[in-house]
């Protein structure tokens, strides 16, 4: 050890003189501007709460108008923390579960609910506009209340098959069928959301195990696997807008369509894509108070406001789900381009939360492997 | 007894030195680490190993993959960044300066953006392989090895050279005996960090690679953030962890031993004469050709418009849209505040831990500094959201722990950037100026300040870029209505529709844009005074 201290001075520590004094000035300056934050964020917690919290995932999303109209009735300032997919704003919910980190957990489905329920997350709550809300959407517990609608299916590149004088697929069946070989592109289940709901779609048409027969032909039918929506839409997909892809069938929304057409950047008379009715997979989102919420008032007032007209009828534009309310118009793009599939598979959450690791375990080896 | 005969020396100055960083590194990196493998390892008050995860087969299986992958991408980086890096710093043409700056452009760009680029360039056998992983690590670490080496090289002494030139020792020779020697320090710099970018690649993997391929960053993440297996999370992440700090501490102590010292001002940049002139123009013609091309496909895609092309989606970039909740012009003021900020804490905390880091006792602060990019993003999330849940430091939901989440992922660069520059100085000169009457505040300025301001500069500009195109970490702690430039491009591919693409493009442009621009204002400003001015 001695012989450190006897290693010639380097003329760096010069240098040292030359930076430190501007180093200081920088290192105490943000030190000084963390504590004025954290300071702030004290001071916010023992002050009345002007504000409330939506802990949500990446696909929220409200018009500022709304979000104004909001922020306007009940003198709240609407903060809105989003990080990942539904599963991740979940579990991120679920480490901080009694201590959350803001006043009501959107995005939540089906697929999650008895993980979150488990854990207890939630505070019940029963909105008044429950009322108001499709009865096929009311929830399985009051720990949440149903906010939007969407459904997971099929969606086809109607140019690719017009050119190839090929009909697009009806039916399951179809996919896994040798004239359409190496057309399909899907989601892992084990890592994205629309991913999971189509292999669910598949075990519910084909019961277990009749469905790990059925995604073995898909695998010989040369179906590609890929991690998420943005690599299977974007990427792969012939029928995206700007996607370099080569395959004209992909598992994505029933509402895809319609948004090629609203975001095409001129009037369409057509939808350059379309959704398949058979195989589509429900997923209701759910909101929930969060237990421990700094402003459960706030919280319960944000519930009722996503029910409400205005909200809801600012969900498919914004989003790309639909509403759970009754009786509340469409845009005139859904109306015409996107579909509400009549008989979507589904399953209660406790079948899921009992059986999904172990499908998703069986489905990699059979597909992957 | 050193302390006597240098006033200004470490002696005083260490423990404050060494403060900072240790001070960072303690809150805002350990203090969250520490959170989240309690709460996921410590169970009714015992501490549960997880051994047999670490035993597993599958976990050998992946933590081979991740380290053969990462060894292999940092071989092909490094062979691919030295023709650059050479011409770079050996010859002056125009254009030098922006061939500089535009190196860094790849580095910044959202995995995912450059994987659609990549899927449209490759022929469908390279598209989904494992071929598709390393061309994209060397695509986007060339950058450091250019700007890491290039910097060292041009501070080289030539003499040697032009000597061994007259001796009649040829090209090839004159390079594996002095030059590759000479730039060992340098090449053990950008390898480690090019590996531990490798070794915890995660984008690149699942988007690129596919499910067939899994890196341990990639497990962590499936086990934290999907599955909730914090336990199994926490051993994979204790596992990359200690791979990381071995690594990082081979290569500290192979970069000092190999620390060579150099003059004054290295070999003048020459104007390129003959044959070196064909050289020159395929280094940096070649490279840049290549690394421009999924940059190319961006432009054009911003631009593409119905029936053609046009501004229209750069147009829009100040308008409202679904998929913010402000607009997106507002991600690129956020992007440009934050990395700011992120670029002068990273420096703040990086300059100190460099200069201790060149001495002998540095080395346990130099690990120190470098782990936060062996950490998985997906945990430290998770233990900030546990670390800074109460006061005295609420600062969940702030926006402050983006800028500090940034400055993590960048004091690593600043101090690799510094490091072998200031262990290079020799000590002969400052003596030789003082000697000839300068007084010590004109050795800083004449000495000191031109040798250490090249890597300044690299180090401030790759603390901007990093912190500009960081995507993983500050998805994390973003707020939704402060989006940073990658977090809106990440947003608008989210949607369908031929605008949202165009407008993720269009913003991919204003960054690549940005990044130049911060790299060449960083030489600019820093760089100004050195020898290449």
């Amino acid at each position: 050890m001695t012989s450190r201290h006897r290693q010639p001075v380097r003329p760096t520590a010069r240098l040292v003189t030359i930076s430190y004094k501007a180093l200081s000035a920088v290192a105490v300056a943000t030190v000084a501007l963390l504590a004025a934050g954290a300071l702030a964020a004290c001071g916010g917690d023992t002050a009345a709460p002007s504000e409330v919290v939506l802990v949500t995932h990446d696909s929220f999303a409200v018009s500022a108008a709304v979000k104004e109209a909001f922020e306007a009735e009940s003198g709240l300032t609407l903060r809105v923390l989003q990080a990942g997919d539904a599963n991740e704003a979940v579990n991120r919910a679920l480490l901080t579960a009694g201590d959350p980190q803001g006043d009501v957990l959107f995005g939540i489905d089906d697929n999650l609910l008895s993980r979150a329920l488990d854990a207890s997350l939630f505070d019940a709550y029963t909105s008044p506009e429950l009322a108001a809300v499709d009865e096929a959407f009311l929830p399985p517990d009051d720990a949440v209340t149903p906010i939007d609608h969407g459904e997971v299916c099929l969606n086809v590149d109607r140019g690719w098959f017009a050119s190839h004088g090929l009909g697009p697929p009806a039916t399951l069946d179809d996919l896994a069928d040798p004239r359409y070989r190496g057309l399909l592109v899907v989601e892992n289940p084990a890592t994205s959301s629309p991913g999971l709901a189509f292999l669910l779609s598949t075990i519910a048409r084909y019961g277990d195990p009749g469905w790990q027969d059925y995604w073995e032909r898909l695998r010989k039918n040369d179906a590609l696997v890929v991690d998420g929506w943005e690599a299977a839409y974007t990427q792969q997909f012939s029928g995206a807008a700007g996607s370099p892809g080569k395959r004209p069938i992909v598992v994505s929304y029933a509402t895809s369509p319609a948004a090629e057409v609203i975001f095409a950047g001129r009037p369409l008379d057509e939808a350059p894509t379309a959704a398949v009715e058979d195989g589509c997979f429900r997923q209701v989102e759910y909101a929930g108070v969060l237990r421990g919420a700094a402003n459960p008032d706030g919280a319960r007032e944000l519930i009722d406001f996503m029910l409400a007209e205005r909200f809801q009828a600012d969900v498919p534009g914004s989003m790309f789900v639909y509403p759970v309310r009754k009786g509340v118009p469409l845009p005139e793009a859904f109306q015409r381009f996107a579909i509400v599939p009549r008989e979507p598979a589904s399953f209660p959450p406790d079948v899921i939360a009992a059986d999904r690791d172990g499908w998703i375990d069986r489905w990699t080896e059979i597909v992957l492997r | 007894m050193d302390g006597d005969r240098a006033p200004l020396s470490g002696r005083a100055g260490r423990p404050a030195l060494a403060a900072v960083p240790l001070a960072f590194l303690a809150v805002f990196f350990a203090w969250p680490l520490v959170a989240i493998l309690e709460r996921s390892l410590v169970l009714d008050g015992r501490l549960d190993l997880p051994l047999d995860v670490l035993a597993s087969s599958s976990t050998l299986e992946v933590a081979w993959f991740t380290t053969w992958q990462a060894a292999v991408s940092t071989v092909l980086a490094v062979v691919a960044g030295l023709p650059l890096a050479w011409a770079i710093a050996r010859f002056s043409f125009p254009g030098r300066r922006l061939a500089e700056a535009l190196v860094l452009v790849p580095f910044v760009l959202p995995t995912v953006v450059v994987a659609t680029a990549f899927v449209a360039l490759l022929p469908d056998g390279i598209e989904r392989s494992v071929w598709a992983i390393l061309l994209a690590h060397v695509f986007f670490n060339v950058a450091v090895v250019v700007r890491l080496v290039g910097s060292y090289w041009s501070g080289l002494d030539a003499r040697a050279w032009d000597a061994a030139a007259t001796l009649g020792a040829g090209p090839a020779r004159r390079f594996r005996s002095l030059t590759l020697p000479a730039l060992a320090p340098a090449l053990a710099a950008a390898a480690s960090i090019v590996f531990l970018f490798c070794f915890t690649s995660f984008g690149v993997i699942l988007i690129l690679g596919g499910p067939r391929y899994a890196t341990l960053e990639t497990e962590i993440y499936n086990q934290a953030a999907r599955a909730f297996d914090l336990r199994t999370a926490a051993a994979l992440a204790l596992l990359q962890l200690a791979a990381v700090a071995l690594v990082v501490a081979v290569a500290g102590r192979l970069e000092r031993r190999l620390g060579g010292s150099r003059s004054a001002r290295g070999a003048r940049a020459q104007r390129p004469g003959g044959r070196e002139r064909a050289w020159v123009a395929v280094a940096v013609g070649g490279t840049l050709g290549l690394l421009a091309l999924p940059p190319a496909t961006l432009v054009e895609r911003s631009l593409a418009v119905p029936g053609g092309h046009g501004l229209d989606h750069y147009r829009r970039l100040a308008e409202q849209t679904p998929a913010l909740l402000v607009t997106p012009w507002h991600a690129i003021l956020n992007s440009l505040l934050f990395a700011t900020l992120a670029a002068s804490i990273a420096l703040a905390v990086g300059i100190p831990a460099a200069v201790l880091a060149v001495r002998a006792a540095g080395g346990v602060l130099d690990t120190l500094v470098m782990l936060p990019l062996g950490a998985s993003a997906a945990m430290l999330g998770f233990g900030f959201l546990l670390a800074f849940a109460d006061t005295p430091l609420d600062l969940r939901g702030t926006i402050w722990l983006v800028p500090i989440a940034q400055a993590l992922v960048a004091t690593p660069f600043v101090v690799r950037s510094l490091a072998p520059t200031l262990r290079s100085v020799d000590n002969r000169l400052r003596e030789a100026a003082a000697v000839l009457g300068a007084s010590p505040p004109r050795v800083r300025r004449e000495v000191d300040l031109p040798l250490a301001a090249r890597g300044l500069a690299v180090a401030a500009g790759l603390a901007f870029a990093i912190a500009l195109g960081e995507f993983g970490a500050t998805v994390f702690v973003a707020r939704a209505d402060w989006p940073t430039l990658p977090v809106a491009i990440f947003r608008f591919l989210g949607r369908p529709g031929a605008e949202n693409v165009g407008q993720a493009m269009a913003l991919c442009v204003v960054l690549m844009s940005l990044t130049a621009a911060g790299a060449i204002a960083a030489d600019r400003v820093l760089g100004r005074g050195g020898w290449r001015s």
